[in-house]
């Protein structure tokens, strides 16, 4: 058993920040909401447009995802990337916009390989930002990030709720916006 | 659902890909064979069958154990499971991706190899069918091994205890059906064949997914 007892809600347009030390069950949180993870007793329940969506698979299909993983490829180049999800989800949209705006625009055609750790993490955020899902759920968002990329972190969540979204974070860092707390033992 | 098929075959094409290596490893141990089994072709035409479908099994084993592998230590595969397609059709467009980059270089190659073991004609287009028809159920029924090894380390060493023996039926098919035009004794071992890889390719993606669905759980 990693938490028990455990209840909160998260309307529309809200930020909330997961906290805790290290091994305290963030990451099991988000991988329980994202429906990997069944809990042993007890409901998750996402609410989109009157209805509730209580397994595990449909509510995943409503996430975007930014796990400590940045599922870079290293032979394919940010734009294949970046293009490769946004097919994937249909919404081959603002490519070069997401880019610009997560500070890539100039490196779009480097392989993954020749990525630093915390460019890797932009990719991330701008795959996240052009899936369009309403539910936001982070995993450790900042790490790796200069204090620039920290920046972009607050403003993409920022604009995502201002649109309706909501943003689920595992953090141990402030994440520069207002947010609710929820604290793990 | 074109968009992970191109991305899956172009990664298995690229430097550091697969596809070279499964094809380099078929090419590597049907030259070889005659080297040691001895230049006397009516032998070596009666052995062609089983030993090149060994071969084709054994290479397009090699590049099997990262089928899922690679996309789950990166983080790609939450974010595939998580994305509009179901996990069935991730497992079944991989596995088609797995059988494009690898399956089917090592059929359209196959033809050259049996000239050098003394194939006549007839029997190089059987063996060609044999294979075109044999080698989705390998790439198929190994992405079941591949999803249930996916999150073991090491676990290139357990997929071929699983998948090996699953997949025996199609060697002694596919090996069946060179010998019959060889032998000119009808056996029926391509129909068999057809219908073996027919079974597989409908039936493994939901294995394969519900393989995945349980090491992404855990």
């Amino acid at each position: 058993m990693v938490f028990r007892d455990l209840s909160f809600a998260v309307e529309a347009g809200a930020v909330l920040s997961v906290e805790g030390p290290n091994g305290a069950g963030k990451t099991s949180l988000l991988r329980m909401l994202a429906g990997f993870l069944a809990p042993a007793s007890g409901t998750v329940r996402l609410r989109i447009d009157g209805t509730a969506l209580e397994d595990g698979e449909e509510r995943g299909k409503q996430v975007g995802w930014l796990g400590h993983h940045d599922a870079v490829k290293p032979q394919m180049t940010v734009r294949e990337t970046l293009a490769f999800f946004a097919m994937l989800h249909r919404g081959a949209g603002a490519l070069e916009g997401a880019m610009e705006q997560v500070g890539l625009a100039r490196l779009g055609d480097l392989p993954g390989q020749y990525l630093s750790a915390g460019q890797k993490k932009r990719v991330a955020l701008a795959r996240l930002w052009l899936c369009g899902r309403p539910l936001w759920l982070l995993d450790e968002p900042l790490a790796a990030l200069d204090p620039a990329g920290k920046r972009v972190v607050a403003d993409l969540i920022a604009a995502h709720c201002a649109a309706g979204g909501i943003a689920v974070a595992a953090t141990h860092e402030p994440l520069g916006i207002e947010a609710r707390r929820l604290v793990l033992a | 659902m074109s968009a992970l098929l191109l991305r899956d075959v172009r990664l298995a094409a690229r430097a550091g890909g697969s596809a070279m290596l499964a094809l380099a490893f078929f090419a590597g141990v049907a030259t070889l064979v005659p080297l040691g089994v001895g230049a006397e072709l009516p032998r070596l035409a009666r052995i062609a069958g089983g030993v090149l479908w060994v071969a084709a099994v054994l290479a397009a084993l090699l590049a099997l154990d990262r089928l899922f592998q690679a996309d789950f230590e990166d983080g790609s595969l939450d974010l595939l499971a998580l994305s509009p397609l179901s996990l069935e059709a991730v497992a079944a467009i991989k596995a088609s991706a797995h059988w494009l980059a690898t399956g089917l270089p090592l059929t359209l190659l196959s033809p050259l190899l049996g000239v050098m073991f003394g194939l006549p004609p007839r029997a190089l287009l059987a063996l060609f069918v044999s294979l075109l028809l044999g080698t989705p159920a390998v790439s198929a029924l190994g992405a079941v091994g591949a999803g249930l090894t996916l999150s073991v380390r090491r676990g290139g060493l357990i997929l071929p205890l699983i998948v090996l023996p699953l997949l025996a039926p199609a060697v002694i098919f596919g090996a069946g059906a060179v010998l019959e035009v060889l032998d000119g004794i009808p056996n029926g071992a391509l129909g068999l064949l057809g219908a073996f890889s027919f079974c597989a390719c409908v039936l493994s993606p939901f294995a394969t997914a519900a393989a995945v669905r349980l090491n992404l759980g855990s």
